[in-house]
């Protein structure tokens, strides 16, 4: 009898066929040292404040997260993935509390003071993120010095 | 979140991406991907467990140090979701006038509450608050009961998001009343799907939206893909 396959792998080969933009080429950013790095976390687990702005469906937009922000809600759409685990340890998507001991050792330079989440349930096109909120949260992780983009889904 | 290290690195940002979906990550092919073959919705692998999520970022950091991309490298470990239902104790049927599901999750409400006192904050709330879950669990009773869904008064009229309220209602009381330090990664939706009331009448009332001809985004995201 064939072994029943896990639902993790029914949606991995459900969503790995959907269409994804494509790019022609791929960009490249050679980094500083990583010790002199400062690393910015972005998400794209849709996480906001309780009393923030959530998202909405196909929400292609971003919310600013301060670093000392720890009760998050995770405001992702989608009913595909496992909640449970942020609620247990947030650092299982959110790993700042993995960054601030990086740089207390010395292993990064810095953590940035500001993080930046995105909704993962867009259109396929992905437009708006592509050309619109995309480089405009890379316009605001620039201007704060970030040197290094750490990204996580859910 | 590959497209967005696209636009990041053409921005003149290095970036590092986990991927949950190698498939997405090979076609998307941003800079450098470590992909990890982990329960979704667990990018860092596995929680409450640092010295994992140092090796994570670890294997992700040191793609920094190539010269050229793009990169895609798995990390070694592979880690199972558990889809064995997560053990816990459901309340007793205490009012026999109210529909099933909706008695109990009046039962999960101490549970629901202690949880949210210890975390600080809730996922409920993109349609109904916690006081809205057992009216919410009503209306959907009533479509499975027949009601027109387009009468039936859905909360926030958008059926998705109540799925999503009461199911994190019920998860963040189950992780309370379980205690457990770590859970597979789809022991509480095995929980709530197969041992609740809820759950069962959440997978009902996607079968019932589909059968009274309601368009396939109102009934399909109400529940994972998988569970049919």
């Amino acid at each position: 009898m064939a072994e029943q396959e896990l639902g993790d792998a029914i949606i991995r080969r459900q969503i790995g066929g959907l269409p994804v933009p494509e790019f022609s080429e791929t960009a490249w950013t050679p980094p500083p040292l990583l010790a002199e790095a400062k690393v910015a976390v972005v998400t794209s687990a849709a996480l906001h404040p309780r009393d923030g702005e959530g998202f909405t469906v196909s929400d292609a937009s971003y919310r600013a997260l301060d670093h000392g922000q720890r009760q998050l809600v995770l405001g992702h759409w989608s009913p595909n993935f496992d909640r449970s685990a942020f609620g247990m340890d947030y650092n299982v998507v959110y790993p700042l509390a993995r960054l601030d001991e990086l740089a207390e050792q010395g292993v990064i330079g810095s953590v940035a003071s500001t993080h930046y989440s995105f909704a993962g349930n867009q259109p396929d096109d992905v437009a708006t993120i592509r050309h619109d909120s995309g480089p405009a949260c890379a316009a605001e992780l620039k201007a704060a010095g970030v040197d290094v983009v750490f990204l996580t889904p859910v | 979140m590959c497209t967005l290290a696209h636009v990041f690195e053409a921005a003149g940002l290095a970036t590092v991406t986990i991927s949950a979906i190698r498939a997405v990550a090979e076609r998307v092919r941003p800079p450098r991907v470590l992909h990890g073959e982990f329960p979704l919705g667990r990018p860092l692998g596995k929680p409450n467990d640092p010295e994992f999520q140092h090796d994570v970022l670890r294997r992700a950091f040191a793609l920094l140090e190539r010269e050229s991309g793009p990169v895609l490298e798995d990390h070694p470990e592979v880690v199972i979701g558990d889809e064995e239902p997560l053990s816990c104790t459901l309340p007793p049927r205490f009012d026999p006038e109210l529909a099933l599901a909706v008695d109990e999750a009046r039962g999960l409400r101490k549970a629901y509450d202690r949880a949210l006192a210890k975390r600080g904050v809730s996922d409920v709330g993109k349609a109904v608050d916690a006081d809205g879950v057992p009216h919410a669990l009503d209306v959907l009773q009533n479509i499975v009961n027949g009601t027109p869904w387009k009468e039936a008064g859905i909360p926030g009229g958008h059926t998705t998001a109540v799925a999503n309220d009461i199911r994190a209602y019920y998860e963040e009381a189950a992780l309370e009343l379980a205690g457990a330090p770590d859970v597979g990664g789809r022991q509480v939706e095995a929980w709530f799907f197969e041992r609740t009331e809820a759950g069962k009448l959440i997978l009902d009332v996607r079968k019932a939206l589909a059968g009274q001809g309601a368009p396939q985004p109102v009934w399909f995201f109400m529940a994972p893909m998988h569970r049919n």
